[in-house]
């Protein structure tokens, strides 16, 4: 019951007028990025911080939460019509998406990616408002040691699940923790790393990294290759027919189960989601056959993970103040400068920031509906803008954008330097989230190792005597060994492969 | 990039990662290192950059042995204009003003699509320095000029 009550509390705050309507700004900003290629939502959410800096902090958020699940949504639209993934977590939803686009069955296709996508967003909002206060509770007895050992479990997740060679998201990420430690050490005040540069005595912005890496990046990516787009596909009638709800209920159910569950994972979100819901699909499938050339379940199955995942990622980030991700590093970033700590203590602390937060992703969801299947016209219309219009403004809001955050040209030229580093580092296949996260997980696993090593008294141990500190880093060893067995580091191959294509 | 190695990627990753680790282990130098019971400045960035040293000597070592893909072509057009446009626009900024600056950004950057032209780099131009100096100047109140110094605005 006191899980109503809480829900009441966050529905109170979440139905306010103003908070409405940013919730309804952020999933519209979502799916206008999902559906537009080559601007993903780290780019955009990172552009639209300093905006959010002059709301209060529940409507900031309930906003950036909005463009990022909403972006999974707008992502599919694209897939399914134009078989271009808007976002990286829809490349799966292209595979059999644009086949029944092709055979006439868009609409169809259309709605069990909106329906499935609405039912796993209504279920993770329960997922989250169940699961998120006993792991708060749980967060409150971690000592130091315990926050070390699970930022090790989180970047080991994210190295697994980096696309490419192992040993270059390892590199990745232990490149992302010392760029972190740029700045001022906090504990003997020495200035590190900063070649007399005032400017970074304070470190280099974790949101400059972002657009150069995500942002620049991209667009130097684009244009790389001409333009291709394909023929667009005509809708016809938006309704399932009495087949297809048959056969893409219990897709939707198995896709929302396994994008909840992988979703929780640190250093994972949507992508991973999406396409193990699609594998195993294909694997229990009657229609197996079919897969790949326009079945529904592979359109329902990742379309409901990957919504699923993107809001049951925010518990990490709820609970613990751990990111787990990039966008959720993002926000982690908008509470700091709202003067909220983040961690175990926001949901005692902020219950109506809590709540409202989680109340506000399922009203988000009951807006995406209705944002896209009446408006799916003006949507397919945006995929048609061409790239040479969209990458200046892109260029533009990441410019003053930077700028905005601290008055400073130098962010501008450190931008246009990540952005070409990331580009350096995409043609060597080395994926840039992993090294994101670490940067921002440097300098607090620094601190956790610091105060963990003073407490003990120098004993390293202390990483294998305290309960949860152990099971977190056998957790990480597991995940890293599962890798390293042949058997299971082909069906990871095979699976990026499949998205790749 | 051509490489003496059977990995071109793998070859020139772990060339960076080594370059990358050792160049932060001799700044390092200059700073505390500590013991493991107190940790100085130094002691976590050593640490770190030693593990990335071996990383990246792994990589170059299996560069030898394991083909791989060869790294395709940059678009070094793409590259430097983002790059450089994105820059000058870091430098004229505040001295020109948005409603200079943002349209050469535009308009510079434009230029390294495939199909360039001018009557519509323009009109979007003037579209997006609107836009910006509404949101921007006027909304969020970021401390920038329309017309810079430069140019007598104020």
């Amino acid at each position: 019951m006191e899980l109503l009550g809480n829900l009441a509390l966050g529905l109170g705050t979440a139905v306010t007028p103003w908070n409405l309507v940013y919730c309804l700004i952020g999933v519209f900003l979502g799916t206008l990025i999902g559906v537009l290629p080559g601007l993903g939502p780290t780019a955009t959410i990172a552009m639209l911080l300093p905006v959010t800096f002059v709301l209060p902090p529940v409507s900031a958020l309930i906003m950036l939460a909005g463009i990022y699940y909403g972006s999974q949504y707008g992502g599919s639209t694209t897939s399914i019509l134009v078989n271009l993934p808007g976002e990286a977590a829809s490349v799966v939803t292209t595979l059999d998406g644009y086949q029944m686009a092709r055979k006439g069955r868009a609409g169809a296709a259309l709605a069990a990616a909106a329906i499935g996508s609405f039912f796993a967003g209504t279920v993770a909002t329960f997922i989250l408002a169940l699961f998120a206060p006993p792991l708060a509770e749980v967060a409150l007895k971690f000592g130091p040691a315990d926050y070390f050992s699970l930022m090790v479990l989180g970047l080991v997740a994210s190295i697994v699940l980096a696309q490419g060679s192992l040993l270059h998201a390892f590199g990745m990420v232990v490149l992302g923790l010392l760029l972190g430690l740029v700045g001022t050490d906090v504990t003997s005040g020495t200035q590190r790393f900063t070649f007399g540069i005032p400017q970074l005595a304070d470190g280099v912005g974790f949101v400059v990294v972002a657009m150069g890496m995500f942002g620049l990046t991209e667009i130097i990516r684009n244009l790389e290759q001409e333009e291709h787009r394909s023929a667009l596909a005509k809708i016809t009638s938006l309704w399932p027919t009495k087949e297809d709800w048959k056969r893409m209920i219990p897709s939707i159910l198995r896709g929302t189960l396994i994008g909840s569950a992988v979703g929780i994972l640190p250093g994972s979100g949507s992508i991973l989601g999406s396409f193990a819901a699609y594998s195993i699909e294909k694997k229990v499938s009657k229609h197996r056959a079919e897969f790949g050339k326009g079945a529904i379940e592979g359109v329902a199955a990742p379309e409901s993970a990957n919504n699923a995942g993107a809001q049951t990622s925010f518990i990490p980030m709820l609970t613990l103040g751990i990111p787990s991700n990039p966008v959720s590093a993002l926000m982690i970033g908008a509470m700091i400068i709202h003067g909220i700590q983040p961690g175990p203590s926001v949901i005692r602390d902020q219950p109506a920031l809590f709540w409202g937060m989680i109340a506000s992703m399922w009203v988000g969801n009951l807006f995406l509906i209705i944002l896209n299947l009446p408006l799916i016209g003006m949507w397919v219309r945006l995929v048609m803008v061409p790239y040479q219009y969209l990458f200046p403004a892109i260029l533009v809001f990441c410019g003053i954008g930077v700028f905005s955050l601290s008055n400073s040209e130098f962010d501008i030229y450190l931008m246009a330097l990540f952005g070409a580093l990331g580009y350096l580092f995409s043609k060597l296949g080395c994926e840039p989230a992993p090294m994101l996260l670490a940067f921002i997980l440097g300098p607090m696993m620094e601190k956790y190792l610091r105060r963990a090593m003073l407490i003990s008294r120098g004993d390293w141990t202390v990483f294998f005597t305290r309960p949860i500190s152990l099971t977190l880093l056998v957790l990480a060893v597991v995940a890293m060994v599962l890798v390293l067995i042949p058997e299971f580091s082909k069906t990871r191959e095979e699976a990026f492969r499949e998205e790749a294509e | 990039m051509a490489s003496p190695a059977q990995n071109p990627k793998d070859f020139w990753t772990g060339l960076i990662y080594v370059a990358f680790g050792a160049a932060f282990i001799w700044i390092a130098q200059d700073y505390g290192m500590g013991t493991a019971f107190r940790m100085g400045p130094a002691y976590f960035p050593t640490v770190l950059a030693g593990i990335l040293i071996l990383i990246g000597l792994m990589s170059l070592g299996r560069s030898f042995f394991r083909p791989g893909a060869p790294i395709t072509s940059f678009t070094v057009k793409g590259l430097l204009i983002v790059v450089l446009s994105t820059a000058l626009f870091g430098v004229i900024v505040r001295g020109a003003g948005l409603a200079v600056a943002l349209p050469i950004l535009v308009i510079v950057s434009g230029y390294a699509s495939v199909d360039f032209r001018w009557g519509r780099m323009l009109a979007l131009a003037a579209g997006i320095t609107v836009f910006c100096v509404l949101v921007f100047l006027k909304g969020l109140g970021v401390p920038l000029p329309v017309v810079g110094p430069w140019l007598g605005g104020g």
